[in-house]
């Protein structure tokens, strides 16, 4: 049985139905502090359903939570923002008419508080908030990569800056665990490579990172450990090499057919 | 010349009202995507509020260059308390529900205000204390006096105050990425009830002022008087393109001319057929020619991209 002591995220008999369909069932697994997960998996075999139970947009229909030690309810997405749990998702989703510089600085709401009569009045600790706010998000995008179209609107940006910039956006809210939902979609193999860089620096600095990936081999060299979903159940999970060996696994790849 | 910028100075004041009040609908349809047709009604009690302090500290005794400002302060204040009350009880319930099911509680609450200001004010004409002297300037002929001049470069401050909250402030910023995706903004912390009740609360006060500046400038104020003003902002605002907030200034200032000069030059047009009484067809003939040739206005982005 997993230690609990040091797991991030504990999730227990998740299950989730959408009418008669069943996508998930008795799914639990635990996502240790520091490392990066992987969720594996044929076409439709419900990682996105988990990704999106785990991040609060779907209620699961059974199961339940534990976050850094707290139980959380799901459905309140706002909440867990504030909990630490930060998403990217699979068709990016930034604030298009909005600077690169202004997306990141959203993401800094979560963790800052000047009211409206502030804004409206511009008082001192208003300004010196902003200030730091603008550092602070000037510096998250040099950390991915993307300092010098700060000061373009979001759709503007290449494919892959805007998957960094969503990234940006994401650790601008402190994330304790950083959940990419596919961040290598669409993505060149250089941008992939820079893209894996980028994450080991991230789980460097400490932040856990949950990452739902269709390229199985950007798992294998970045992911500590796998879970690997298949028909809504989790059929294996542990380390990436063992995983690959796993009968079952490889009965799900290849009879599946789906990739 | 002299009628043709007489209509020009006309229209820019008359424009610069419709701009204020259309700046409400676009910000509550960018945010929202609701077109809040209560907003006119919001400029009546507006005028209706200040009419009635104004009333009643210059009867007090207070000067009218304090009573002024007074009086639009709290026309302003009750109607930012009335256009959250309207977002909270009509709108927020439903903000969830099929579209048409706002727009109908919309017309209601437009009624109700309409007849909640019928029962408190009166059915009859309220004269507006004139209390800025008119000095009429002359300008290569045409005619412009005081309250228009103020009407005027408050209509443009207020404007410009709002465009640097909008853009420069992080309340704004928040307007903005809620406005794009409340979803998103909700996820980065963004409190999107207190986004949307501000936006109300700004596009109320806003109302409040256009209220005032109207009745000031035709000296009257009635418990009808919002409706087609609201309707003509409401075409400004789609002529501009509704949810972009340059676009209701520039579709408002457009409207006043538009229908300044049509009314101006209408009669010699016609042949004395059609006098200036008329003038109110050119803002719905607008509407119209808009709604068919150009649906996202002059300055609004295809519909696509909101969806």
């Amino acid at each position: 049985m997993p230690h609990t002591e040091d797991a991030l995220l504990l999730a227990s008999h998740i299950g989730k139905q959408f009418g008669g369909l069943s996508a998930l069932d008795d799914v639990s697994l635990h996502i240790r502090r520091g490392e990066i997960y992987g969720l594996i998996g044929p076409n439709g075999a419900g990682k996105t359903t988990l990704f999106n139970v785990i991040t609060g947009l779907y209620q699961p229909s059974a199961g339940g939570f534990q976050f850094n030690g707290m139980h959380y309810e799901s459905g309140k997405p706002h909440l867990l923002a504030q909990a630490g749990i930060a998403r990217t998702f699979q068709n990016i989703r930034l604030f298009a008419n909005l600077t690169a510089l202004e997306n990141v600085m959203i993401g800094r709401h979560v963790r800052t508080r000047a009211g409206v009569f502030g804004a409206l009045l511009r008082d001192r600790g208003t300004r010196k908030e902003e200030h730091a706010i603008t550092v602070r998000a000037r510096e998250l995008l040099r950390y991915v990569g993307i300092e010098k179209p700060a000061q373009t609107l979001a759709k503007h940006l290449s494919y892959g800056e805007q998957r960094r910039l969503e990234i940006a956006r994401a650790l601008a809210t402190e994330p304790l665990l950083l959940a990419l939902d596919e961040p290598a979609a669409g993505m060149n193999a250089s941008e992939t490579e820079n893209l894996k860089t980028l994450l080991k620096t991230i789980r460097t600095s400490g932040v856990t990172v949950l990452l739902i990936e269709h390229d199985v081999k950007l798992i294998m060299g970045l992911c500590d450990r796998v879970a690997v979903l298949d028909y809504g159940k989790k059929i294996a999970e542990g380390a990436p090499e063992e995983v690959r060996k796993d009968p079952a696994v490889i009965a799900a790849y290849l009879g599946g057919g789906g990739d | 010349m002299e009628i043709f910028l007489q209509q020009i100075i006309n229209g820019l004041v008359q424009g610069s009202v419709y701009a204020l009040v259309a700046l409400g609908y676009t910000m509550v349809y960018g945010i929202l995507g609701l077109i809040n047709f209560a907003h006119g009604e919001v400029v009546m009690i507006g005028a209706m509020l200040a009419l009635s302090s104004l009333t009643a500290l210059l009867g007090w005794g207070v000067t009218p260059l304090l009573a002024l400002p007074l009086s639009i302060s709290l026309a302003m204040l009750g109607c930012m308390v009335l256009g959250y009350s309207i977002e909270r009880i009509a709108y927020r319930p439903l903000r969830h529900a099929p579209r048409l099911a706002p727009l109908i509680t919309a017309i209601g609450v437009s009624i109700v205000l309409q007849n909640l200001a019928m029962m408190i004010w009166g059915r009859s004409y309220h004269s507006f204390p004139q209390l800025i002297a008119n000095n009429p300037h002359n300008i290569g002929g045409a005619i412009i006096n005081n309250i228009q001049i103020i009407i005027f470069v408050l209509a443009l401050a207020f404007m410009a105050g709002l465009m640097v909250v909008v853009n420069r402030t992080r309340l704004g910023r928040a307007m903005r990425a809620v406005a794009e995706n409340q979803h998103a903004a909700q996820l980065m912390g963004v409190d999107i009830n207190r986004v949307i009740s501000i936006t109300f609360m700004i596009g109320s006060a806003l109302a409040a002022i256009a209220g005032v500046m109207v009745s000031a400038n035709y000296g009257l104020a009635h418990y009808y008087m919002g409706f087609i003003l609201g309707l003509k902002a409401f075409t400004a605002a789609v002529l501009g393109g509704i949810g972009n907030l340059r676009g209701a200034m520039l579709g408002g200032l457009l409207l006043g001319l538009i229908e300044s000069l049509g009314a101006g030059y209408i009669g010699d047009l016609t042949g004395g057929f059609f006098g200036s009484n008329y003038q109110d067809v050119f803002a719905f003939f607008v509407l119209i020619a808009v709604l068919v040739l150009r649906p996202s206005g002059l300055l609004g982005e295809r519909l696509a991209e909101r969806a």
